[in-house]
């Protein structure tokens, strides 16, 4: 790991104001993707800007939202009662990311802003319509994931927090690379309060997607058999030694069937 | 029994200092003025060094030297070496290319030694290698063991088409006599995935030379210390032995990975004198674990087994591609050879066996033992094998196996060994009634109305462990022999110290030894401590793997200990004024027979050292005594495994829902430690067989699964709550009735798990590991056949 210079702002607008100075900087929450990848010389910022002096973590549950401040642990999320009640999906995702040391210092902003196509998060942002807000505004889910470890975040914009709507049921149902424990695939479907069904894929692609097809099956029937003949096409999937793109579509369907049955 | 004696459940009396982070690993040590080293290793799989560019260093880069192969060379320290000879069929010796420590014009795989950095500090050591610019010519590479012979490749120049040698065993005549006898043939293609060991602590080393004495320590993460200094000193001609210690401190896991000589020990030991005597220290990273520790297996086979109409074998012809790596690692020769076709028997008398084996090099790291080395790979064919032959004819796998038992000892088998003990129905028919073989039938319904195949797998596997008798090591190739020794220090105050040339790295030594000495002398297992891992110590070791240290190395305590009883007793006799004839030893007292008279076992030990009361010139003092056995047979640990597995359709997922396990290990010191052993072997057998696989890229000859985030350990949700149970019969070769219990799990389980994965899919055969991917592909392959 090379050398850097260690900022530890305690308001957004400094932050802000030390990534501009940096040469080439970059933002740290819980560090648990960033620290990796420097040791593996893979990354080398000039300055790190730590956004733990933000104090920006809670999450607050009421019946028509739950708001979860970016700074957020996933064992926090995983753990909160209102988050346990509101969207029991969110929690049990939560709960089902890495091991306890990586949920006790991972944050929900960490795993919205990295984007990586195997992170468990995307899901649900997309899976439950939630909104992302920033320091500078607001960005619908469907809009904040552009591509692989791609965001709509601009160089200087911090997650502050993540919006989610509180649907009628969701589940989320994950299947772990069994390696790394990432999701190879996984699968948010909800129902949400207007009626709308969404489902949403992360692991598969090169980003979380939505099945379209499926959202409307479900629509108009909300059970497992509703879905059972819709196969996502597999061209364009990940492909790697633990699961070719025709695996990785077939299970997208038995998770999603999975996942209506569990909806709760 | 007593409660510390052979047989008791003792708890392990060095788990408290491990798990209270106590323990003493070599990268715990630090030593005055130490320094640190970091290699730079090739990023390609086979290319020509043109040149090594080394920058101008400032005082703040903390480097302290660098050295390369011409340095190597200059002080002419010698490659690594393959300490068995092979010969092939054809009479010629084994091709074995230089291993040079560091690299000399050419390297081999991805992580080949080029070069060293020595610095301050760990950070500055690996940021002045990054700035190390070695321009390589890339050449053509061959990852694939079943495709080195026919590679555009040539790895060394001393080895034509990448053979190492084309060895056999068995009597091919016999064989293709037999074959043209048969009823009915089973063949089958099968192949060994390749494995990275991944113990829990990497290596590492701490080399220093003293310029005073001009002596050298190295402190290094190594199952046999001695042999490590006999190499480093004989082959490599560092220094004579007398003028080099090896310490093995703590050491955090083996599993066969840390028998062998390094590269790096050796150039951290030799570079300290280079530097004027700093210790140099390095540790491995993680990266560099997966990418240049010693792998294991690595075989592609074709078996074919021929019958008689009623099952009888009549005959077993093999042929194996074993992969080597771009080097002939320490032992890797005896690997796919001696330990590989020896066992090819199994547990069935077979008339005729012919094996041929082609070693290979590749562009990988070198391939060596690892937990079970060769008896895996033999079992898993032999298992495999006879599975789809009982399958095929229609009868009952266990019935199958049954029919074919060896049921007389001693049993000479085709292949070089003789069985001398066992009872092989007796674990089967006892698995068979733990395991509710009978029941199987209805759970398999009852798994299909949960949308789940079930199925059922067998392994009776046979190991040979205590190894070896040196005559007969030494006439198979051997350069070392394979006995143990042992020293019994009785301190005045009746304490006793073991000193032992095994070495333990998570086998429980220092409890089970313990046991011993408490059994026989009497007295407390606190009074007694282990000593080992230090040439300075111990007089000499062969170390630990094999499952020899306690067939080998307890006998040989067992051996000294008897010495010291001998002279105690004839202490004792004349410190009680009574015939040396009539003094007996029993629960730590010596007692003159038919009167009241006794000493106890502290009392004749002081007596012993304080010398007074016996003749010196006929009697010396003190009381410590030691033993070297060579043992006259292997071992044969046997015993009878049984899985059965659940698959989810939908998921191609396997679990496994019951595991039955009946060794017969003969006599077992702590039950405790021995299914602990069985525990762990079986859940690495699991690993092989459902989620373990080294994989290279073939176009880059890049390690792909070069992490965690790839390479895929088993952890305890892959395992079920395993059924153990023992049959015993003794080995009649050493005087405890020993065989050994530390393989056995990785031996039977492979093959117990794919037999039962295939029996579930209804398949022949499934590539390891038989991860879900594997499985669908196999589900959805009949399933688009059925369609
Ligand atoms: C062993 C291991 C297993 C894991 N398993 C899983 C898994 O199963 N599922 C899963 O989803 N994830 C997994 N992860 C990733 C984990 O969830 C990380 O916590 C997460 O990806 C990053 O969160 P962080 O807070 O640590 O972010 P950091 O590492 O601090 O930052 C990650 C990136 O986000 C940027 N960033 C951080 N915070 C902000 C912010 N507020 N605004 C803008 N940009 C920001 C950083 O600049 C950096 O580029 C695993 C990680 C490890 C080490």
């Amino acid at each position: 790991m090379d050398n850097f210079n260690y900022h530890r702002p305690s308001k957004p607008a400094d932050a802000a104001k030390a990534m501009k100075k940096a040469k080439d900087g970059k933002f740290m929450s819980g560090g648990m993707t960033l620290l990796p990848t420097m040791k593996q010389g893979l990354a080398s910022p000039t300055d790190i800007i730590d956004l733990g002096g933000l104090k920006n973590s809670g999450v607050t549950a009421a019946a028509a939202k739950v708001v979860v401040k970016a700074g957020t642990v996933h064992a926090d999320v995983a753990s909160d009662k209102g988050v346990k009640k509101a969207i029991p999906a969110l929690a049990k995702l939560a709960s089902g990311i890495g091991d306890p040391h990586v949920r006790n210092r991972g944050t929900i902003g960490g795993s919205i802003a990295n984007n990586d196509p195997a992170a468990d998060y995307p899901a649900a942002v997309v899976g439950l319509g939630a909104t992302v807000q920033t320091s500078a505004r607001k960005i619908p889910g469907d809009k904040f994931f552009t591509g692989m470890f791609e965001t709509a975040l601009k160089s200087d914009e911090i997650v502050s927090a993540v919006e989610f709507p509180v649907p009628k049921r969701a589940a989320y149902v994950k299947f772990p690379n069994p390696a790394s424990r990432y999701a190879m695939v996984g699968v948010m479907v909800a129902e949400l309060k207007d009626g709308s069904v969404r489902v949403a894929v992360t692991g598969a692609g090169p980003k979380v997607f939505r099945v379209p097809e499926m959202e409307k099956a479900l629509q108009a029937k909300f059970s497992a058999d509703a879905i059972a003949g819709i196969q996502v096409k597999a061209k364009g999937l990940n492909s790697d030694i633990h699961a070719s793109p025709e695996y990785r579509a077939h299970l997208v369907n038995v998770l999603a069937r999975r996942a209506v049955a569990a909806a709760k | 029994m007593s409660d510390t004696g052979i047989g008791a459940r003792v708890k392990r009396k060095e788990d408290h200092r491990f798990i209270t982070g106590k323990g003493q690993y070599t990268d715990d040590i630090n030593l005055k003025d130490q320094t640190y080293a970091y290699f730079v290793r090739s990023p390609y799989a086979h290319a020509t060094i043109k040149s090594i560019k080394i920058p101008k260093w400032k005082p703040e880069d903390g480097v302290v030297g660098v050295f390369t192969g011409d340095h190597v060379a200059e002080d002419k320290i010698g490659g690594l070496i393959c300490g068995w000879m092979i010969h092939s069929k054809d009479g010629s010796p084994m091709k074995a290319g230089p291993h040079p420590i560091l690299a000399q014009g050419k390297v081999r795989y991805v992580g080949d030694h080029v070069a060293v950095v020595v610095a301050e500090s760990k950070e500055q050591a690996k940021a002045a290698a990054a700035r190390i610019n070695v321009s390589y010519g890339e050449l053509p590479h061959v990852v694939d063991a079943a495709k080195a012979a026919k590679s555009a490749a040539q790895i060394h120049d001393v080895a034509p088409n990448n053979t190492v040698f084309e060895w056999s065993l068995g009597d091919k005549t016999a064989t293709d006599a037999a074959f043209s006898r048969a009823h009915h043939v089973t063949k089958l293609d099968i192949v060994n995935n390749r494995l990275i060991p991944n113990a829990m602590e990497p290596r590492a080393a701490i080399g220093s030379w003293d310029a005073g004495n001009d002596h050298y320590t190295l402190y290094t993460t190594s199952q046999n210390p001695h042999v490590a200094r006999l190499v480093i000193s004989a082959f490599h001609g560092l220094a004579p032995e007398h003028k080099l210690r090896v310490i093995a401190p703590d050491v955090g896991g083996g599993f066969g990975s840390k028998i062998f000589i390094y590269a790096e020990e050796v150039v951290c030991v030799w570079a300290s004198k280079r530097i004027g005597g700093r210790p140099i220290k390095w540790t491995a990273e993680r990266t560099e674990s997966f990418l240049a520790d010693a792998h294991g297996r690595d075989h592609v086979t074709h078996a074919e087994l021929a019958m008689d109409a009623q099952g009888r074998i009549l005959g077993l012809k093999c042929h194996t591609i074993a992969g080597m790596g771009a080097y002939l690692s320490t032992f890797a020769s005896c690997v796919p050879t001696y330990l590989y076709a020896t066992l090819l028997s199994g547990q069935y008398a077979i008339p005729a066996i012919y094996a041929e084996v082609d070693a290979v090099y590749t562009n990988t790291a070198p391939v060596d033992a690892y937990r079970g080395a060769g008896r895996p790979e033999a079992t898993y064919v032999v298992e495999r094998i006879v599975e789809t032959a009982a399958r095929e004819m229609k009868i009952d796998p266990a019935e199958f196996r049954r029919r074919n038992f060896v049921k007389s000892f001693p049993h000479q088998t085709p292949v070089i060994m003789t069985y001398d003990a066992g009872d092989y129905d007796a674990s089967l028919e006892k698995a068979l009634e733990i395991a509710d073989y009978r029941g199987f039938a209805q759970r398999k319904a009852a798994a299909a109305k949960k949308g789940k195949l079930r199925g059922i797998g067998f392994a009776n596997y046979i190991e040979a462990c205590g190894i070896a008798p040196s005559a007969a090591v030494g006439s198979l190739g051997a350069g070392v022999g394979l006995w143990e020794s042992a020293e019994v220090r009785v301190n005045p105050v009746g304490t006793v110290e073991i000193l032992t040339g095994s070495h333990s790295h998570g086998q429980g030594h220092e409890t089970t030894f313990a046991q011993l000495v408490s059994d026989r002398l009497g007295v407390d297992i606190n009074t007694v401590s282990i000593v080992h891992g230090d040439t300075d110590k111990v007089q000499f070791g062969m170390g630990t793997y094999g499952s020899r240290s306690g067939a080998v190395g307890m006998t040989a305590i067992a051996k000294a200990l008897d010495k010291v009883e001998a002279k105690a007793k004839k202490v004792a006799a004349h410190v009680m004024e009574a015939a040396e004839g009539d003094i007996e030893f029993k629960n730590g007292t010596f007692s003159v027979k038919g009167t009241d008279k006794k000493m106890a076992f502290g009392e004749v030990a002081l007596a012993a050292y304080v010398a007074h009361k016996f003749p010196t010139s006929e009697i010396e003092p003190g009381l410590k005594e030691s033993a070297f056995h060579d043992p006259t047979n292997f071992t044969f640990p046997a015993g009878c495994h049984i899985c059965e597995v659940e698959i989810d359709r939908d998921t191609g997922v396997t679990e496994i829902v019951n595991w039955t396990a009946v060794d017969d290990f003969g006599t077992v010191i702590n039950p405790m430690i021995v299914e602990g052993q069985v525990h762990g072997g079986i859940t690495q057998g699991v690993g092989q067989a459902l989620t373990e696989g080294c994989v290279y890229d073939p176009d880059s000859g890049q390690l792909i699964t070069g992490s965690y985030m790839d390479y895929c350990m088993p952890r305890a949700s892959d395992v079920p709550s395993f059924k153990l149970d023992f049959t015993e019969t003794k080995c009649p070769s050493n005087p405890l009735g020993m065989k050994g219990c530390g393989e056995a799990g990785a031996i039977a389980a492979p093959a117990a798990v794919m037999n039962a994965v295939t029996d579930a899919l209804g398949v022949r055969d499934l590539p390891m590991p038989a991860s879900p991917h594997t499985v669908w592909k196999a589900l959805h392959a009949t399933k688009m056949a059925a369609e």
